[in-house]
């Protein structure tokens, strides 16, 4: 680790006597189009004249031909390399005021202030403000290095069941090499136990054959794939694109760019269902049927209780997908290893979506099958066995008697009852609790991915299914979500993309999604560090290790670069070159503070670059209005915001400070996962700084805004301008 | 890469499918061409007022596919634009792409003088017809490209209008504008053009397009838009308030005279509109007659909730039809599978979940050699993948699995 630290400091060594070559150069450029000329434009030049910008131009339409033009002649002939467009919203012409090797920032003059405001003097004043905070800005952005590492792009996937073969074949067709780790002395996973399965392709109709035995031979004729039965993960650690892996206590160790974890599910356990008759021998689950099933079998009648221990707070709150069509399908081969069975099928709602709707249709026509919505009320094991049902389609209800029962019963990920942090080991070692553990990560916020609901680590996001927690770690299939053998190939090739292009951007030097292909790491002054741990513990990707002291090591590859760090971080060491602490500081200094006398409030918002500032975009593009008297601040996240920066704003006599972020909660829509909830975390810190500073605490507010709200987004900014208006000025205006 | 052999990727479609297979396979390192024929990618989604199960908007996703698709020079597309003809075979096909005019270039600064001066209006598609826009327009707010575009079948121009023109100071509008043709040679496509709602005037019995306040799901979620007709207030379309609706479940699905299929999303939308009107009106009350609930796997605590809610009433029994009373309000007559009793339930408006028929049921991809099943949903074909609803009827998180996974197929064609 220390050696990797000189290395890291060497390079940036190397990169500062790079850059002390050019010469920094200003250019300021405000566009006088899009009725940005109702304001006074030689005031705007005037304050540009202030900051001293060596070349100051206007333009009736900057982002035309000539426009551009004209920036790019600059760049060429006068080497201005700091660029200040003060002109509409950085959201559109992005291509157009793209300058590679620049650094550039939009001053948002048309959406920002002359399409939201009435034009006066408070107006003019906030655009003289923007332009001057963007002009600060520019000069202390830096132009990003991309990190260059040696990269390993072979591929971990663990689980050898039908999702991690899938996913395994899927890389190596991709052309990169596989490691595949398997806990059982043989591939094929649950998958491997059933002859026959549900309609997997057009037209849904049949049951078919499923030969896995053809996918594993394929799996061990491939070159690139290296397979580890009867296998174990010791310890992963590292980072994307330098993760090392050890398995079997030491005996095999590789390394790997990127994770795919496919270790799949298992059955609930049904000893849980007694009042269903589970226990007696002529009642089993649907998963002992499929063993029946493949050994012969003989029974003449057969009743399916579907949602067995589903559905139900008792049991498992939620459905897993399948059991319906493997009841559908386990029925069509009871009638056809004995055409005179009778089936009975009980369900609450028959769920075949999609074109399994196909299967259902054809199951439907076979006389044999008999379903039925219906609530087994008891099942009754005193010689045969006798079901009494209630509320049935035959409007009244009914009994039968069966040689045999199958109980439809769910899946629960093989994550469950995993324990994904230290503290939760812990707890279940003082429990005297075993338990095992799958990626066994040497990560400071713990061993594996973190759950989502019900034990899945899945995605909370329905955009971006394969959205994670730990960087180049993808789960798929039925352990992030109960699913089925198409839905499971289909999901592992997915995630198979995902690492593959994990290892491909890494390459590169840039982090994944969100901010894909983002070469800009941060970068820490280790000297002035407390060891506090807060970055350590809020970072969303566990991408901060630490030693034993508290001293953070900073994964940059594991980084998502959402600033979380430079939020959370006291001494305010934490730093991008595109987004640092000195950019932040110049901009709020860079705001005109008027007397008390004035009655000119002064606020600051920080506000999400991803819903929050859209919105904005979208109030401006209606007309809507709102106070001249806020200053925006676009942030990555509300999880960049530092506090410290707020109290500093407060005590140079900013009157407020909105925090304008996505929703948080279990439903959370920060695309940071943590961010919005983090901003939230921490007003009890800025509580504390008011307190000192004897300042009323409604002074600082964060408040969620979802992307659409452009019409209540206003609204908001106006009620807490009024809030702010009602207290006295800020008492520190002028210190 | 074996010689001969293209190395890019063609997606046929800019919805949410084909936006991430394609950005999915151009962060792979692929050059990939996206050609959609809207003026702008996002396709159905981005007239979705919200996503199930989390009730959040489709517009923050989509800012962040935009984004993605900004800084990405692998990743090429062309609005406004189809696809001609295609030839060859897996490793080796050959696109035509025509480019229809938007009569709007680059130009194009949003500042809205032109549709200020335009005479002409047109039917707003993007809010199924519910409202006007002029026959200059900017498609919504979230258009990505971010531009204004001509309406040729409404615009004035043949009768020597040029308002526009004149109104433009930026030189963005050119009344000339030709379409283009251009050729692109690809390793591999993936086919992500999506679905259409099904014609619910099909469907004699529901009385949509007979009676005004009988609307179809996506007519709906316009409605709920604050970017919609209404501005997100939910009103009839004859403009009276709402106090009570009912969904009618598998309006023209699993049903052999319309679409036999299901079309998986429906129950889900439904119970998500559902929250609309109840969370705007918390006096409303709304009924759901439908065959079977299907909210499969973690979408059970949608279901979950809305069966807590005592004003969500859920029937099981399908909809023998529909009346109008004279005030516009609607008769839904059912009978209730469990206990056989008819049921006639007097509402303000009725919401048909109205199923998706594949965008290729009738029309189909000039020159490409690929299978279709009966409906039209794409079986695929060596080399080119079908994804989304244009494959089979699905909801967006399983349309992304499929399109990040035809993303990683498309480049195993290319490496083989």
């Amino acid at each position: 680790m220390a050696e990797e630290a000189e290395k890291m400091e060497v390079k940036e060594e190397e990169v500062k006597e790079e850059e002390e070559k050019v010469e920094p150069k200003l250019g300021v450029y405000i566009c006088t189009g899009c009725d940005i000329d109702k304001l006074d434009i030689e005031k705007l030049v005037t304050v540009a004249e202030e900051e001293k910008a060596p070349v100051i131009k206007t333009h009736p339409a900057l982002c035309g031909k000539e426009g551009v033009e004209l920036i790019k002649s600059d760049i060429a002939n006068e080497g201005v390399n700091q660029i200040a467009i003060a002109a509409c919203s950085p959201r559109v012409k992005w291509d157009i005021f793209d300058f590679g090797g620049c650094c550039v920032d939009r001053i948002n003059l048309r959406e920002g202030v002359v399409w939201t405001h009435d034009i006066d003097e408070h107006t003019q004043e906030l655009a003289e403000d923007l332009l001057r905070m963007g002009i600060g800005k520019v000069q202390k952005m830096e132009v990003p290095v991309a990190l260059e590492e040696e990269i390993d792009k072979s591929i971990l996937v663990v689980g050898g069941g039908i999702s991690g073969i899938t996913a395994a074949l899927a890389v190596a067709n991709a052309g990169y090499d596989v490691n595949l780790v398997e806990k059982a002395d043989s591939l094929g996973g649950w998958a491997a136990k059933f002859s026959k399965v549900t309609p997997q392709s057009s037209p849904f109709r049949e049951v078919e054959d499923f030969n896995i035995q053809e996918k594993i031979d394929e799996v061990n004729a491939n070159p690139r794939i290296s397979v580890y039965t009867s296998s174990k993960i010791d310890k992963i650690e590292g980072q994307p694109g330098q993760f090392n892996v050890s398995l079997n206590d030491g005996a095999v160790e590789f390394k790997a760019g990127a994770i795919v974890l496919a270790t799949g599910w298992k059955p609930y356990d049904a000893s849980k269902l007694e009042e269903l008759g589970y226990g007696n021998p002529n009642v089993i689950t649907n998963l002992q049927m499929e063993e029946v099933l493949s050994n012969g079998f003989k029974a003449d009648s057969v009743a399916f209780i579907q949602c067995a221990g589903q559905r139900d707070e008792n049991h498992l709150p939620y459905c897993s997908s399948i059991c319906c069509m493997v009841t559908l399908k386990q029925a069509k081969l009871i009638r056809q290893q004995n055409p005179d069975s009778k089936v009975y099928i009980f369900y609450d709602h028959m769920r075949t979506p999609g074109l399994f709707e196909e299967f259902y249709r054809a199951v439907q026509d076979d006389e044999g099958i008999f379903l039925t919505k219906g609530n087994v009320k008891k099942v009754d094991i005193n010689g045969g066995v006798v079901l009494e049902v209630e509320d049935t389609l035959l409007g009244e209800n009914i009994n039968v008697k069966v040689d045999k029962v199958v109980l439809a019963t769910g899946m629960i990920s093989s994550m469950e009852g995993v324990p994904t942090t230290k503290e939760e080991q812990a707890e279940l070692a003082e429990k005297g609790i075993e338990f095992e553990n799958i990626l066994n990560l040497d990560y400071r916020q713990g061993p594996e991915l973190p759950l989502l609901k019900y034990g899945f680590p899945d995605s909370n996001f329905i955009c971006f299914p394969y959205e994670t927690r730990r960087t180049g770690i993808y789960a798929a299939g039925c352990v992030r979500q109960p699913m089925g053998i198409k839905a499971s190939m289909d999901d592992a090739t997915g995630a198979a993309l995902k690492a593959v292009q994990c290892v491909e951007l890494i390459s590169e030097g840039g982090t994944t999604f969100p901010r894909s292909g983002d070469i800009d790491f941060p970068d820490v002054f280790l000297q002035r560090c407390t060891q506090c741990k807060r970055c350590t513990e809020e970072c969303p990707f566990g991408a901060i290790n630490e030693d034993e002291k508290g001293t953070p090591f900073y994964n940059p590859m594991r980084c998502r670069r959402c600033g979380t760090c430079f939020g959370a971080c006291p001494e305010r060491i934490v730093s991008f070159k595109g987004y640092s602490v000195d950019m932040v500081s110049t901009m709020l200094k860079a705001v005109s503070v008027p007397g008390p006398e004035e009655e000119k409030p002064r606020i600051i918002a920080f506000v999400c670059e991803n819903d929050a500032y859209p919105a904005l975009d979208m109030s401006a593009m209606h007309k809507l209005k709102y106070s001249p008297f806020v200053r925006i601040i676009p942030v990555r996240c509300l999880g960049s915001v530092n506090t410290v920066f707020i109290a500093d704003t407060l005590s140079k006599g900013i009157d407020g400070v909105l925090m304008l972020g996505c929703k948080y909660g279990d439903d959370y829509q920060c695309h940071f996962v943590r961010g919005s909830e983090l901003a939230n975390e921490r007003m009890g810190k800025v509580q504390e700084t008011l307190d000192r500073l004897m300042l009323e605490s409604d002074r600082v507010q964060v408040k969620e805004v979802a992307i659409t709200e452009y019409d209540k987004v206003p609204e908001i900014i106006n009620e807490f301008v009024e809030t702010i208006k009602e207290l006295e000025p800020n008492p520190y205006k002028g210190f | 890469m074996s010689e001969g052999k293209y190395s890019s990727v063609l997606v046929i479609g800019g919805g949410i499918s084909g936006i991430t297979a394609a950005i999915e396979a151009a962060e792979a390192g692929y050059d990939v061409y996206l050609v959609e024929k809207n003026p702008y990618l996002g396709g159905r989604v981005a007239q979705l007022n919200k996503y199930f199960p989390k009730n959040c908007p489709p517009y923050c996703g989509l800012e962040i596919f935009f984004k993605r698709i900004k800084t990405n020079p692998r990743f090429n597309f062309f609005t406004n634009a189809e696809i001609e003809n295609v030839s060859g075979s897996a490793g080796n096909f050959e696109v035509t792409v025509r480019i229809n005019p938007s009569y709007v270039n680059n130009n194009c600064t949003l500042c809205n003088k032109c549709a200020e001066a335009c005479p002409a209006e047109r039917q707003n598609d993007f809010n199924y017809g519910m409202d006007k826009t002029k026959a200059i327009y900017l498609p919504h707010d979230l258009a990505f490209p971010m531009k204004y575009v001509i309406d040729p079948l409404t615009c004035k121009k043949m009768d020597g209008c040029s308002e526009c023109v004149s109104a433009c100071k930026y030189d963005a509008i050119d009344l000339n504008m030709q379409p283009e043709t251009m050729k692109l040679n690809v390793g591999s496509i993936i086919i992500a053009t999506g679905w259409k709602p099904y014609d619910a005037t099909k469907i004699d019995n529901l009385g949509f397009g007979k009676y005004e306040n009988v609307v179809t799901n996506v007519m709906f979620e316009r409605i709920a838009a604050n970017n919609g007709p209404t501005g997100g207030k939910i009103v009839r379309p004859d403009g009276k308030p709402v106090k009570s609706i009912a969904f009618v479940q598998c309006a023209g699905s699993r049903d052999e005279n319309h679409l036999a299929y299901c079309s998986a999303i429906c129950c889900l939308a439904s119970m998500k509109q559902a929250t609309y009107i109840r969370e705007q009106n918390p006096d409303s009350k709304v009924y759901i007659f439908y065959i079977d609930i299907r909210a499969p796997g973690r979408y059970e605590d949608v279901y979950a909730k809305a069966k807590q809610d005592e004003n969500i009433i859920f029937i099981k029994g399908k909809v023998a039809k529909i009346e109008e009373d004279p005030t516009k309000s609607l008769v839904v007559e059912a009978e209730n599978a469990v206990n056989g009793e008819k049921v006639r339930q007097k509402v303000d408006m009725v919401v048909l979940a109205t199923g998706m028929q594949p965008s290729l049921s009738e029309i189909k991809i000039p020159g490409l050699d690929v299978k279709y099943d009966e409906y039209g949903f794409v079986t695929g074909t060596d080399g080119v993948f079908g994804v989304g609803v244009a494959s089979e009827p699905t909801e967006v998180v399983g349309a992304n699995e499929e399109a990040t996974a035809a993303a990683l197929k498309a480049i195993q064609v290319l490496r083989r």
